[in-house]
């Protein structure tokens, strides 16, 4: 093939991409430098006094960051739980309908709430759920006796799960809905001609088709616990709930730029940076040797 | 498909269909309810009588927006973040997914390439740092910072770099043959082609626009410079103090004017719902295309 001289072409389509990458990804990775100083933003990082690990060391006696990563484990966990079932489950249920129109209906509705960001969300989250709002409304037809849910912090991490879920639950169902259209008819029929029902069906047939999608997903969401979701969480706590809504990355937002602790927030940042990038990439080796995954 | 026609399989039908349109139902009740708030009397909504209707039908939110020079300022910068910041994604996701779709042969330390490209997706200096060099770039307060702020949108790269790869490479030989050079090719051919990812990345970069607001609530320190979503961030969900009582919250929520604050929030829900059906019957494709690899 005569594709000489194609290179340089392909390096010129290249360069305005990596300029920006360089600029706006990897210079801030040379900023980690950071984490190690007694950062002054009017000195600039290159005349920063050096304080070695102090900043690491401050960080681990502080009861915050203790507090900061239970939360952002635990919600990230149940998040990354919740997220798989309820689209399986969501999934399977759709899989099983079998009026076409209304099977396309549904699945438009329910993608549409994953395009609203959380800032509109969030608004309208806790405009539903104050004092006076509808549920508390519903609630209160059954005797219950009106709730502040957001001053709650022990209500308040359900409400961060409950409600991701139910942005994203619809979004998250389309992987395996494109896993179980590559399910062969031909094993539904055979299955239905020895005699199995709609269940047993299910059971047999459906999900040994999608479980190694099932897997697959839950492998590389390894990568996510540290993940607990900023937008989300940013705009829906308060003081109130800290003690189990603050996460690492609104630790980092308050400490360093509320609080211009720079150091201190930028060593928290670095050390949730390289344990995240330590579990993602022990989870795309895992899904590469055991599902034979690769991203590109 | 199998034909199930006994009464235990109809009845499991039926309690399907009540349960996925009752499902698909509470995916949209909240925006409704937000739409009846914004059309209802003030007094009405903060006494929490509005449910699925308005109470006390009116059209003054909406009337007072339209006088309110910072909401349609705020608006505006959304605008033009969104056009210039889409464009520029979808001609960069272009130029990089293209020729990072060949070979190491055909492109040389493609490989190393994408090890970068990956990398740069993973692992991030975090905030401090990231806000550190947009500021001494000198961006602050300026529009390019929320256009150029976040990197180049990777994720979208790979599904432009698997769908071209699962493009058949007789089209190229063909061209070649033709004698089409690199331009030409990735012009009147492959993107041509790709319309169905290009779709689906074009639908992503316009909806992280439009959606993003913490970019604006960093790099701008003055309100005037803010786009929508951050202007309704300060305005409806800001909680801005250290000390907070259980009562001081159920009276901020009181006190707020919600009828205007929920057309302000539909009002910025209006772009998203008029592009998404237009998109929506792309994506769906475009993602698994471009998910799947040989």
């Amino acid at each position: 093939m005569v594709t000489k001289g194609f290179a340089k072409h392909y390096y010129l389509m290249l360069l305005p991409g990596f300029i920006w990458l360089t600029l706006f990804s990897i210079v801030p990775m040379f900023g980690i430098v950071i984490a190690f100083q007694d950062f002054n933003p009017g000195l600039g990082m290159f005349h920063s006094d050096w304080v070695g690990l102090e900043n690491f060391r401050y960080m681990f006696t502080l009861n915050d960051s203790k507090t900061v990563f239970v939360n952002t484990l635990f919600i990230a966990v149940m998040k990354i739980i919740a997220n798989m079932i309820v689209p399986l489950v969501f999934a399977l249920m759709l899989n099983e309908l079998r009026i076409a129109i209304l099977k396309r209906w549904v699945q438009t509705i329910v993608y549409l709430p994953h395009f609203l960001s959380w800032v509109i969300l969030s608004g309208i989250l806790l405009d539903v759920l104050s004092y006076k709002g509808p549920v508390n409304g519903i609630l209160g037809i059954f005797g219950i006796s009106p709730t502040l849910f957001f001053a709650k912090a022990e209500l308040f991490p359900f409400i961060i799960v409950g409600s991701d879920v139910w942005k994203e639950f619809g979004f998250n169902t389309i992987i395996f809905l494109a896993a179980l259209t590559g399910i062969n008819p031909s094993l539904y029929e055979a299955a239905a001609i020895d005699g199995a029902s709609r269940w047993q069906r299910l059971w047999h047939v459906t999900l040994p088709g999608i479980i190694t999608t099932v897997i697959l997903l839950s492998v590389l969401s390894l990568g996510n616990v540290l993940n607990a979701g900023f937008d989300q969480i940013f705009n829906l706590y308060n003081p109130l709930v800290y003690s189990s809504g603050d996460i690492i990355d609104t630790w980092v937002y308050r400490t360093g730029l509320l609080n211009l602790q720079y150091g201190l927030a930028t060593a928290m940042g670095l050390l949730k940076s390289v344990i995240s990038f330590v579990l993602i990439t022990t989870s795309y080796f895992l899904a590469a040797k055991f599902a034979n995954y690769r991203i590109f | 498909m199998v034909k199930e026609t006994t009464l235990g399989s109809k009845a499991f039908d039926l309690v399907l269909i009540v349960l996925l349109v009752g499902i698909s139902i509470m995916c949209v009740l909240p925006l409704w309810y937000t739409l009846a708030v914004s059309l209802s009397d003030n007094a009405a909504a903060s006494s929490g009588q509005v449910s699925l209707w308005p109470v006390g039908f009116n059209f003054n939110s909406y009337q007072e927006i339209m006088g309110d020079s910072k909401f349609f300022n705020s608006f505006w910068i959304s605008i033009q973040r969104v056009v210039l910041g889409s464009s520029l994604n979808f001609v960069i996701i272009i130029l990089m997914g293209y020729p990072l779709s060949k070979n190491a042969k055909d492109l040389p330390f493609r490989n190393v390439l994408m090890w970068i490209l990956v990398f740069t997706m993973l692992f991030n200096g975090g905030l401090i740092p990231w806000y550190q060099t947009v500021k001494s770039l000198g961006l602050i307060n300026n529009i390019w910072a929320l256009v150029l702020g976040n990197s180049v949108p990777i994720f979208s790269v790979i599904l432009v770099i698997n769908y071209f790869r699962n493009l058949p490479k007789e089209l190229e030989e063909a061209a070649l043959v033709d004698g089409a050079g690199p331009w030409y090719m990735l012009i009147q051919i492959f993107i041509p082609l790709a319309v169905p990812v290009l779709a689906t990345v074009t639908l992503f970069s316009i909806v992280y626009h439009w959606n993003e607001f913490f970019n604006g609530l960093v790099l701008m320190s003055n309100a005037d410079h803010y786009p929508l979503q951050t202007y309704i961030q300060q305005l409806v969900v800001i909680v801005d103090a250290n000390t907070m009582t259980a009562e001081q919250i159920q009276k901020m929520s009181e006190l707020s004017n919600q009828t205007l604050n929920s057309a302000k929030i539909f009002i910025a829900m209006i772009p998203v719902l008029v592009i998404y059906p237009f998109l929506q019957r792309f994506f769906i494709h475009g993602i698994t295309l471009g998910s799947v690899k040989e």
